[in-house]
C-alpha cells in the first residue's frame, strides 16, 4: 500500500527527521491560512498523487506570490495527472501539499527497502540527488553506496559515519545524517515498511539535511497490525478494476492485448500470458482465481475480464489440484450461463477427475472449446481471437 | 533415495486442529506420510484424526521423535510458529502460509541461520517424496496423484508450475525425485541453490528442473552455482516474459524493476551455464526427457 507524500513526511517529523515546512489543503479557501501559517513570499506547490515524476508533468511547481500560488492551486486541485509513472493513466489529484522553499546546496537519494539478496532491510545511498536510482545505478554504479542492517544488532554508529563520510558531510549535517537513518530505520520497522524512499534529501546552504520528498511504501501484509496506516489507504489512486478483484480475493492486473486469462496460480498465471505471446497473441489481463475456484470467484473472474471491451476470446487454464476438475467445470458452466458470455471460451483442465470435467464441457451445450494441454490451448485461444477480430 | 524427506521422516503438523491442518494431514496420511502428532496450543492431551495433539513443539519432538514439521497457521502467528519448531530441533520445516509479513520474515531469516534446519516456504506448496503408501512422503498442499517415483529433482517459486513439471514428468515416465516448492515470497527459506545443492549430491536425482519467474536475483545467482557445481542435466522454465514492468503479479517477489530480474537477463545467464531453457512451460518434460535420453 501506496502512503502520500504528506503522510509519509508526517510520519517522518513522528521519528525526528526534518522536512519543509508545509501544510496540506483539499480546499482553495484553506489556501491563503496555509501561505500565512508557512511564512515566506515564495512557495513550492505539490500535487499530491501516488506516483513519482510529478515535476516534469507540472505537478511540483514554484510559486512567489499568493496570486500566483492561487492560479496554480486552482489548476492542479480537483485535476489529474499522468506522469512517467502512471502507465498511461492519470491520477486524480484531491490534495496539495504547499512547502517553504530552501536554499539548496546539493540532492542526495536516499531510501531504505528489504532487500531480497541480503535478506536484510538495507540502505541504498548516491550522492547523485533527484536522479533517477536505476539510471545512476546503469550508468555509474560506484556512485551507489548500500548499508545492511544485522536485525539482531541494529543499524551501527560506523555504518552512518560511513555514509556521512562518502557524502562528504561535515559539521551539524555529519551528526544529522546519523539521526535521520536511525529514525527511518525505526519508523521501517515500527510501520512495516517494504519500502521507503527520500529523493532527494537535500543539503541547505545553512548545512542541514532536510527531506525534501518523501515516498512510503507499506507491506500489504502487515496491514492487519497497521490501523493507522489502512486509515490512510487512498483508493481514488488504486486502478479500480484491480481494487475490486482484490474484494474478490482475485488477484487481477489489467493488461493491453486482446485475450483474457483466468488462471489458478500465480506462476501459471504468468506462463499462460508468456504461452500466449509465444502463439502471437496479447494476453489482455493477468488474473489468478487462487486454489478454490468456486462458481462465484470464477463468475467475478468472468466479469472482470469481460470489463475489457477489448477481449475477443478467453483463456480458462486450471490446473486442478486438490479441487476437483468436474467441480470446476460445473462452475465455469455456470459462470458462462450467469454472465451470458458471448465470446469464445477456450477452458484447458488438468488434474483430479478431469474426464469428468470435460464431459460436463462438452454436454453443456455452450460454446466452450475444450483442449488438450497447455500448448494446444494457447494456439486455440489465439486462433479464436483473430477469427473474433476479424 | 530422495532429498529432505523419505518413508522413514517423522512429521508433527502444527495447527492440526484447524482446517487447512487437518484436511492436508488427512491427505498426507492418506498418501503415505508418516504423521506422528499435531501442535495446537491449549489443545495438548486431545487427538485429532488419531494423533496425538502436544501444547508445544518440544513436547511432540520429545514424544514422538519428530525431525519435520508442516505449518499450517494463519499469518499472524506463522513466524512464531517456524522459530518455534527451529527451537525445538525440527530439522525440515514447512510453512504453507501466504501473506506473512516481511518483517516477521526477517527475524525468521536471523534465527534460521544460527541453526542447521532447513525451512521450505512460506507462500509454497511444500514438498514430496513420491512413492506408494509405504514409500512416499508428502509435506504440502499439492494433489499427491500426480506424481511419480522417479529420476528427476524439481524446485519451483511457484505453486501450480511446479505440478505442471510435475505432470509432464509423470506422462513421459520419467517420474520424480523430490519436488520442491520453495514458494514466491521476497524472503524465503531455502533457495534454489540450497536445492541443487542437495540434489546434485543425491545418487537417485538424475536431471534438475528449475521454474523460476521474473523479479529478484535468484536465477541468476542459481546460474552461477550451476556453472560452478552441478554436473547433472539441468532444464529450467521462467515465467513472466510478458509480464509489464513494474506491476506485482501475484507474488509479492515478481516485481521488474529498473532491467534487473527481467526473464530475458535470467534465460541468459542460465543459458550460459548450460542450462536448457526453455520458452514453453509445456516444453519442461520433453526437454528433460532428452537431456537425459542424450547422455
Amino acid at each position: 500500500m501506496n502512503l502520500h507524500e504528506y503522510q509519509a513526511k508526517a510520519l517522518f517529523q513522528h521519528y525526528q527527521i526534518p522536512v519543509p515546512k508545509g501544510q496540506v489543503i483539499d480546499s482553495l479557501n484553506d489556501l491563503d491560512e496555509a501561505l500565512k501559517a508557512i511564512g515566506s513570499d515564495a512557495w513550492v506547490v505539490k500535487a499530491q498523487i501516488h506516483a513519482g515524476a510529478r515535476g516534469k508533468a507540472g505537478g511540483v511547481q514554484l510559486v512567489s506570490s499568493v496570486e500566483q500560488a492561487h492560479e496554480v492551486a486552482k489548476t492542479l486541485l480537483g485535476s489529474s495527472l499522468e506522469t512517467l509513472q502512471t502507465a498511461g493513466k492519470a491520477l486524480p489529484i484531491n490534495c496539495l501539499l504547499i512547502e517553504e522553499t530552501l536554499a539548496i546546496y546539493q540532492e542526495f537519494y536516499l531510501s531504505l527497502l528489504v532487500d531480497r539478496a541480503t535478506k536484510k532491510y538495507t540502505f541504498i545511498i548516491s550522492a547523485a540527488g533527484g536522479m533517477d536510482i536505476e539510471l545512476v545505478a546503469e550508468a555509474s554504479p560506484e556512485k551507489i553506496l548500500t548499508v545492511s542492517i544485522d536485525p539482531v544488532v541494529g543499524l551501527m554508529a560506523y555504518q552512518c559515519r560511513e555514509v556521512a563520510f562518502a557524502l562528504g558531510l561535515t559539521g551539524e549535517a555529519f551528526k544529522q545524517l546519523a539521526t535521520i537513518m536511525q529514525g527511518l530505520y525505526r519508523l521501517a520497522l515500527a510501520k512495516d515498511v517494504a519500502l521507503l524512499e527520500i529523493n532527494p534529501l537535500v543539503l541547505t546552504e545553512q548545512n542541514e539535511l532536510i527531506a525534501l520528498d518523501a515516498k512510503i511504501n507499506i507491506d500489504s501484509n502487515a496491514l492487519y497490525r497497521q490501523p493507522d496506516l489502512v486509515a490512510m489507504r487512498d483508493i481514488s489512486q488504486e486502478d479500480e478494476r484491480e481494487a475490486k478483484a482484490a474484494d474478490h480475493q482475485l488477484n487481477y492486473i489489467a493488461l493491453d492485448g486482446n485475450i483474457g486469462c483466468m488462471v489458478n496460480g500465480a506462476g501459471l498465471a504468468m506462463a499462460t500470458m508468456d504461452l500466449i505471446k509465444l502463439n502471437g497473441g496479447e494476453p489482455a489481463n493477468f488474473l489468478d482465481v487462487g486454489g478454490g475456484a468456486t462458481p462465484e470467484r470464477v463468475a467475478e473472474a468472468f466479469k472482470l475480464i469481460l470489463s475489457s471491451k477489448e477481449v475477443k476470446s478467453i483463456l480458462v487454464n486450471i490446473f486442478g489440484g486438490i479441487v476437483r476438475c468436474d467441480l470446476i467445470a460445473e462452475g465455469i458452466i455456470q459462470a458462462v450461463q450467469d454472465v451470458g458470455l458471448t465470446i469464445p471460451v477456450v477452458v484447458r483442465l488438468e488434474g483430479t477427475n478431469v474426464e469428468l470435467g470435460r464431459q460436463a464441457l462438452a454436454n453443456s451445450g455452450l460454446s466452450i472449446i475444450t483442449a488438450d494441454g497447455l500448448a494446444q490451448a494457447a494456439e486455440k485461444v489465439v486462433a479464436v481471437a483473430r477469427e473474433n477480430q476479424a | 533415495m530422495s532429498i529432505l524427506i523419505d518413508q522413514n521422516t517423522k512429521v508433527i503438523c502444527q495447527g492440526l486442529t484447524g482446517k487447512q491442518g487437518s484436511f492436508h494431514s488427512e491427505q498426507a496420511m492418506a498418501y503415505g506420510t508418516q504423521m506422528v502428532g499435531g501442535v495446537t496450543p491449549g489443545k495438548g492431551g486431545t487427538e485429532h484424526l488419531g494423533l496425538p495433539v502436544f501444547n508445544t513443539v518440544k513436547q511432540a519432538v520429545k514424544a514422538t521423535g519428530a525431525t519435520a514439521s508442516m505449518i499450517y497457521v494463519p499469518p499472524a502467528f506463522a513466524a512464531d510458529s517456524i522459530i518455534e519448531a527451529i527451537d525445538a530441533g525440527i530439522k525440515v520445516i514447512t510453512c504453507i502460509t501466504e501473506g506473512i509479513p516481511v518483517a516477521d520474515m526477517l527475524k525468521v531469516k536471523a534465527v534460521l541461520s544460527h541453526s542447521d534446519a532447513y525451512l521450505i516456504g512460506p507462500n509454497c506448496p511444500g514438498l514430496i517424496t513420491p512413492g506408494d503408501k509405504r514409500t512416499g512422503c508428502k509435506i504440502g498442499i499439492m494433489p499427491g496423484h500426480i506424481h511419480l517415483a522417479g529420476r528427476v529433482g524439481i524446485v519451483s517459486r511457484s505453486g501450480t508450475l511446479t505440478y505442471e513439471a510435475v505432470h509432464q514428468t509423470t506422462q513421459n515416465g520419467l517420474g520424480q525425485s523430490t519436488c520442491i516448492g520453495i514458494g514466491g515470497d521476497p524472503i524465503q527459506g531455502m533457495d534454489f541453490i540450497d536445492c541443487l545443492r542437495l540434489f546434485e549430491k543425491d545418487p537417485l536425482t538424475e536431471g534438475i528442473i528449475l521454474v523460476g519467474e521474473i523479479g529478484g536475483q535468484a536465477e541468476e545467482d542459481a546460474a552461477e552455482f550451476i556453472q560452478q557445481q552441478v554436473t547433472k542435466p539441468v532444464v529450467a522454465y521462467i515465467a513472466g516474459v510478458t509480464a509489464p514492468a513494474g506491476k506485482r503479479m501475484g507474488h509479492a517477489g515478481a516485481i521488474v524493476s529498473g532491467g534487473k530480474g527481467t526473464a530475458e537477463a535470467k534465460f541468459a545467464a542460465l543459458e550460459a551455464a548450460g542450462v536448457t531453457v526453455v520458452a514453453s512451460p509445456a516444453d519442461m518434460g520433453s526437454a528433460m526427457f532428452e537431456r537425459l535420453n542424450a547422455q
